[in-house]
């Protein structure tokens, strides 16, 4: 069901001017109100009052991470303090913390995009959800909560751990819709085995899941191993938590970003230029109604691509595809912008599992070589020489093919590749620039 | 009629192959055939070994990719003109053969393995000229 229909419905023109209109507000606001943005945009010689067009926004200067760092902890806040009644922090594993805040009616906003979130995942006023995002500095656990409440369904707020007591309730609670990351899903699922409790006698139909990378695969493991249909849900706490878009689960393809609230633009992560719609590159957000932490053009460094194309659920809000890879990991390889991701997905293609592999870049007489290592799973090898050759060759030319860039496929014996904390070390770059 | 070869990727043929036989040899199994298949970048190792799944199990502990197919024990008359005979049997039906590789020698006769794509329609071409092919079992225990 769409919780709100005259919004996420709206045709794309009329979507348009309720944007500009609140761009135009929000550029104001942050240009009178926060000394960050005025000294950026004044460096950058742009104008508020000069924002004719949406295609304007281009001129903008981006917000990066590190400016949230750099003006820690509060100040990229647009009110006063005694405005802002919530707060939260990402963790700094890199640096120190981002601070956010709320005010009462960004609070507000949140809870009717999370529910707006929760009604495409397949949720209801009648459904019970068992939220194990963690409640505390993190979005994910009160992002979901008040988004439930104002859906008008029944929150369980059991937040993170003590997995063994989440088992017992939702044996016991009847919860028919779950929310959490997509690892400590994997994670009940083991220990609800370990225990004798079948997900399959769980009342559970959806699960929404986020807060880290998942795919396509994972999806396809979740939904089999919970009976359940798997959503993707996307948020960040810079630009306000869990809620800024989230797959229909009558398309499970792609996530449509809550446009009324949030201007979305792919860029080249080099150049900074704007891509067109279709294009593969960093996801940038511009918030156009938060109060107390408003953000312009905040680089997400998230990878994907975007699509207005019609949606059988009836929403007329762009799509993002779910988010590929870090821009951060981004190689360039004879002047090509290749992300690990894009290799990972080819080889998905061709072997539908998810394959360990890694990017091995050298320079060998002035010129960048790209080899390919892939370890060879029980699926992909064959006793046969010229099985394993053609195979090689097939997804060297699929590489050129989708990426433009030519590879050199290199079959290598598993758990060959190096692995950091359980992690595959995906790329090695021996170029000495 | 069908014989079950394990087979393992190797990644650099050196030192790799006695790896994966002292791991064999640990395990207790016996290596009645084996077959090494290389290119400049990996290699295919071929085995016939006395317990298929104890082998493919202490392989697979170590790390090794194995893989299981099915084979062919042909006896091949151990006099000029043995082999070709039955090649020219199986080209004849139109029956490719993949790879050959020799088990052992049973006094007139050697024992072949044969890879084919076919291997269904191969062992009836076979039988059907009254070619000896050996069981799993005689082939494991010879
Ligand atoms: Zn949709």
């Amino acid at each position: 069901m769409i919780f709100n229909i005259d919004f996420e419905t709206l045709p794309r023109e009329a979507l348009a001017a309720i944007q500009l209109k609140r761009l135009k507000a929000t550029l104001e606001k942050v240009y009178a109100t926060v000394p960050f943005y005025k000294n950026k945009f004044d460096e950058a010689g742009f104008s508020p009052s000069g924002l004719k067009t949406l295609a304007d926004l281009e001129r903008v200067p981006f917000t990066t991470k590190q400016d949230l760092r750099d003006n820690y902890p509060y100040g990229m806040f647009a009110v006063p303090m005694a405005n802002v009644v919530r707060i939260h922090a990402s963790s700094g594993t890199t640096g120190s913390p981002t601070v956010v805040g709320y005010t009462a009616r960004d609070i507000e906003t949140w809870a009717e995009l999370m529910a707006r979130a929760l009604s495409a995942g397949g949720a209801g006023r009648r459904d019970i959800i068992h939220n194990a995002y963690g409640y505390g500095l993190f979005t994910g656990g009160l992002g979901v909560h008040y988004g439930a409440e104002k859906l008008g369904a029944s929150v369980i707020p059991v937040s993170g751990g003590n997995t063994k007591r989440q088992i017992v309730i939702m044996k016991d609670f009847g919860p028919t819709i779950l929310t959490a990351t997509p690892s400590y899903t994997l994670h009940l699922a083991e220990v609800a085995k370990e225990m004798g409790v079948s997900f399959k006698d769980l009342s559970f139909k959806f699960g929404i899941f986020g807060a880290e990378p998942w795919s396509e695969n994972m999806r396809g493991e979740l939904e089999e191993a919970l009976n359940i249909k798997a959503v993707d849900i996307y948020g960040l706490s810079e630009v306000m938590g869990p809620g800024v878009a989230i797959e229909c689960y009558e398309a499970q393809n792609g996530l449509h970003i809550f446009e009324d609230h949030f201007i979305p633009e792919i860029i080249d992560p080099v150049t900074g230029k704007a891509l067109p719609y279709g294009e593969t590159g960093e996801l940038v957000f511009t918030s156009i109604t938060k109060e107390a932490f408003p953000v312009i053009r905040y680089r997400t460094r998230d990878i994907t691509s975007l699509s207005t194309e019609p949606c059988i659920c009836g929403r007329t809000h762009v799509r993002m595809k779910r988010v590929s890879g870090r821009s951060d990991d981004m190689l360039i390889i004879r002047g090509v912008n290749v992300f690990p991701s894009q290799i990972e997905s080819v080889l998905m293609k061709t072997e539908e599992v998810e394959p360990h592999y890694q990017l091995v870049v050298d320079r060998v007489d002035n010129l960048d070589t790209l080899t390919v290592k892939v370890e060879v799973s029980e699926s992909l090898f064959s006793d046969e020489i010229k099985i394993l050759q053609g195979l090689e060759a097939k997804l060297s030319h699929d590489i050129k093919e989708y990426l433009g860039v030519s590879a050199k496929v290199k079959l290598v014996e598993p758990k060959s590749i190096a692995r950091s904390e359980g992690k595959a070390v995906r790329v090695i770059d021996n170029r000495k620039i | 009629m069908k014989v079950t070869q394990i087979s393992i990727f190797l990644e650099n043929t050196g030192g790799r192959i006695a790896e994966a036989t002292s791991i064999l040899a640990k395990a207790d199994i016996n290596i009645r055939a084996m077959s090494l298949a290389d290119t400049t970048d990996f290699g295919v190792l071929r085995l016939i070994v006395s317990d298929v799944d104890k082998a493919e199990t202490a392989l697979k502990a170590q790390g090794f990719t194995v893989g299981k197919t099915n084979v062919v024990a042909v006896q091949v008359e151990d006099k000029p003109g043995g082999l070709n005979a039955i090649l020219q049997i199986l080209a004849q039906a139109d029956i490719n053969v993949e790879y050959i590789y020799a088990l052992l020698k049973e006094g007139h006769n050697a024992v072949m393995i044969f890879r084919f794509d076919n291997t269904d329609n191969a062992l009836k071409v076979l039988e059907a000229n009254n070619i000896k092919i050996f069981k799993g079992e005689d082939v494991y225990s010879f």
